[in-house]
């Protein structure tokens, strides 16, 4: 993808941008809501046309070759509904026939993809019937029966309770290993996308702000934000100011706070092995030594605080009413 | 959870491929019968047409005695036609039901896939956003042809085994062009009610403004002509019959902009194979002129007109909403 662009009149819910994915990995595309996260993916489908710059997947352009594109890619869109009055085999059957599938294959196929995400009791249900899990699970088969290269998962968890996230996200990991699957899943929920996405892109106000792997972002967050680590002390110490003079002595030390038996410290790189060993041989007792790991949370929160999303909260409420004219 | 591998059994694709248009149609056709909507649709419509049937079998025994009648001999014609006035016949009551057909079949064609978030699911298909459009507009006419034809088929069915009098070849034309008709005018509403669906997000919206339109077209619609000429028009004592025809042929005008007046000009000359004008005529044309039946392509050639003004109007409405359709965003 480069440059693309899509403004909403005066809005620009998408803006400039530059993504690659690599085939076989699990892409978490991290936003707030109403950050153009849906947005981005309709174009990479070619369902919207962007106003500037062009999506390539799987080597064909996506506005003007729609149809091939959709052929690779598989699509859960995020509130994803099915025919009320149609039982769930027919419903995938039927998308498997509008995929090129002879009548008995599309059966055949629809049937193991029910076994495959576990839906295999609820196959002569009436998709009325269904719960949020369960349509997600029917969406998930939807996705697979067309044997997709791609798959693209607009919020895949949301309104699942905590356990079937869990199955649904062992899931698509399993299945993208399987079967070298590229999945680009979109979410506003950190934890879920850490468990699964081999490279995340924090995605903001219509801007991809970084993207890499966590650790990657981890170690970016640590480099700029320094290293902290805390180390407390036996009581039987003493003045504990004494050890402040010793631990100057690090490399790259940035603040360093003593505060009773606690001490602080705030580094560029990691010298939490040597602030021990340096207080050890000064003769500190140490009780215990933590050393803040940056998780995705802060990465998270880190990029968030520094965005605007005001403006476009009230765009997508202004939307929300427009629907109702 | 078992776990079995998705693509062993999507392997041959492209061994007999089944086109995308197909599929969506049949899904189409088949949810139209399973439902509740059409059924219902069905019953009314084969009510009105026994009611009818009967009732002109009843009078059927003095219609093709009259002998002042030059259709006399058109027995399945007469079938279709005749009434003693208790009710209307069947071609009137379908310029009521037809619209009330199209607007049920198509009122909710693509709001409610778009309310039940299955458009975004169906377009990630590998298939054009035109076939959705032609699959809506397909099926719905697909039914409904089937459907007249068969109730035509039984009439004529019934009658030659009630009377046991031959049809003309004549007659069955004439039948068949007047199915043909009416599903062409069942035609127009529908895709009027496919464009209102694409237009207004709630199904309910887009219903209430198309039976709107059908009210206005069918009620309102004369009056408003009516109110609008009167004030244009001078006493008929005064003027010349030439100025009184030029008018009269004006406010007829004014009408067939209505689809349903169309859709009455068109039945009428096709079912009663005496009808030899649409307009009025005057004397010196009438001099000379035998009641006879005129022919099938005469008759034909003077609805010529009506037909393709329902065609026109129908693909206007068609080539609208595909044209609304192909730019909508589609995210719901």
């Amino acid at each position: 993808m480069t440059g693309l662009t899509k403004s909403y009149g005066k809005v620009t819910a998408v803006d400039q941008l530059d993504l690659h994915i690599y085939p076989g990995e699990i892409f978490g595309l991290l936003g707030p809501n109403g950050a153009g996260k849906t947005t981005s993916i309709l174009m990479m489908l070619g369902l919207t046309e962007p106003t500037s710059g062009t999506a390539y997947v799987c080597g064909h352009n996506a506005t003007r070759n729609p149809i091939a594109v959709k052929r690779k890619v598989g699509y859960l869109p995020d509130n994803v509904g099915f025919y009320p009055d149609m039982t769930a085999l027919e419903n995938l059957s039927f998308i498997a026939r509008l995929n090129g599938l002879s009548e008995s294959y599309a059966q055949a196929s629809a049937k193991d993809m029910l076994h495959v995400v576990g839906l295999e009791r609820e196959m002569h249900k009436k998709t009325s019937a269904f719960s949020r899990g369960m349509k997600q699970r029917l969406g998930l088969a939807e996705v697979l029966i067309k044997a997709p290269e791609v798959a693209i998962l607009d919020e895949p968890t949301l309104g699942i309770d905590p356990k079937g996230v869990d199955e649904f996200l062992e899931l698509i990991k399993q299945l993208s290993r399987e079967h070298n699957l590229t999945v680009l899943l979109s979410s506003h929920h950190l934890h879920q996308v850490q468990r699964v996405c081999d490279r995340v892109g924090i995605f903001v106000g219509g801007k991809l702000l970084v993207e890499g792997s966590l650790e990657i972002l981890a170690h970016n967050l640590q480099q700029q934000k320094g290293i902290s680590t805390v180390i407390t002390l036996d009581h039987a110490q003493g003045d504990t100011k004494r050890f402040a003079e010793a631990l100057k002595a690090l490399p790259g030390l940035r603040d360093l706070k003593v505060d009773g038996f606690t001490i602080e410290l705030k580094t560029d790189s990691d010298t939490t092995a040597m602030a021990v060993r340096l207080l050890v041989n000064n003769g500190a007792d140490i009780v215990s030594v933590s050393r803040n790991d940056y998780q995705l949370d802060d990465i998270y929160n880190t990029y968030f605080e520094n965005c605007i999303t005001t403006d476009n909260a009230y765009e997508k409420s202004k939307g929300f009413f427009k629907r109702y004219q | 959870m078992p776990m079995k591998n998705p693509r062993v059994s999507s392997k041959d694709t492209n061994k007999r491929p089944s086109f995308p248009m197909q599929v969506l149609v049949r899904k189409e056709i088949a949810a139209h019968i399973r439902s509740w909507r059409f059924i219902i649709l069905i019953l009314l419509i084969v009510l009105t047409f026994g009611a009818s049937l009967y009732v002109s079998s009843i009078g059927l025994k003095d219609a093709v005695s009259n002998m002042r009648d030059p259709d006399q001999s058109f027995l399945y014609l007469k079938l279709l036609t005749t009434t003693d006035n208790s009710i209307p016949p069947f071609h009137v009551f379908l310029n009521f039901l037809a619209p009330l057909l199209g607007i049920a079949l198509g009122f909710d064609a693509v709001n409610a896939e778009y309310n039940n978030g299955t458009l975004t699911r169906l377009l990630a298909q590998p298939i054009y956003r035109d076939n959705l459009l032609f699959a809506k507009f397909l099926a719905p006419l697909a039914v409904v042809g089937t459907l007249f034809v068969a109730l035509v088929m039984l009439m004529i069915g019934g009658g030659l085994l009630g009377t046991g009098v031959r049809i003309e070849p004549q007659e069955l034309l004439r039948i068949f062009g007047f199915t043909l008709i009416s599903v062409l005018y069942v035609a127009f509403w529908l895709s009027l009610s496919i464009l209102l669906s694409i237009r207004f997000r709630q199904p309910a919206t887009s219903a209430l403004t198309a039976i709107g339109i059908w009210l206005f077209f069918t009620v309102f619609f004369p009056i408003l002509v009516n109110l609008a000429i009167r004030p244009f028009l001078p006493n008929p004592n005064y003027i010349s019959e030439q100025e009184y025809i030029g008018y009269n042929e004006l406010i007829l005008n004014l009408l067939r902009l209505s689809p349903s007046q169309l859709y009455t000009d068109a039945t009428t000359t096709l079912l009663m194979p005496s009808v030899r004008s649409l307009g009025p005529i005057s004397m010196e044309q009438m001099v000379g002129a035998i009641p006879a039946p005129l022919s099938f392509r005469e008759s034909f050639l003077m609805v010529w007109p009506q037909v393709s003004g329902l065609c026109a109007a129908m693909m206007i409405c068609f080539a609208w909403s595909y044209y609304i359709f192909m730019r909508r965003e589609i995210r719901s």
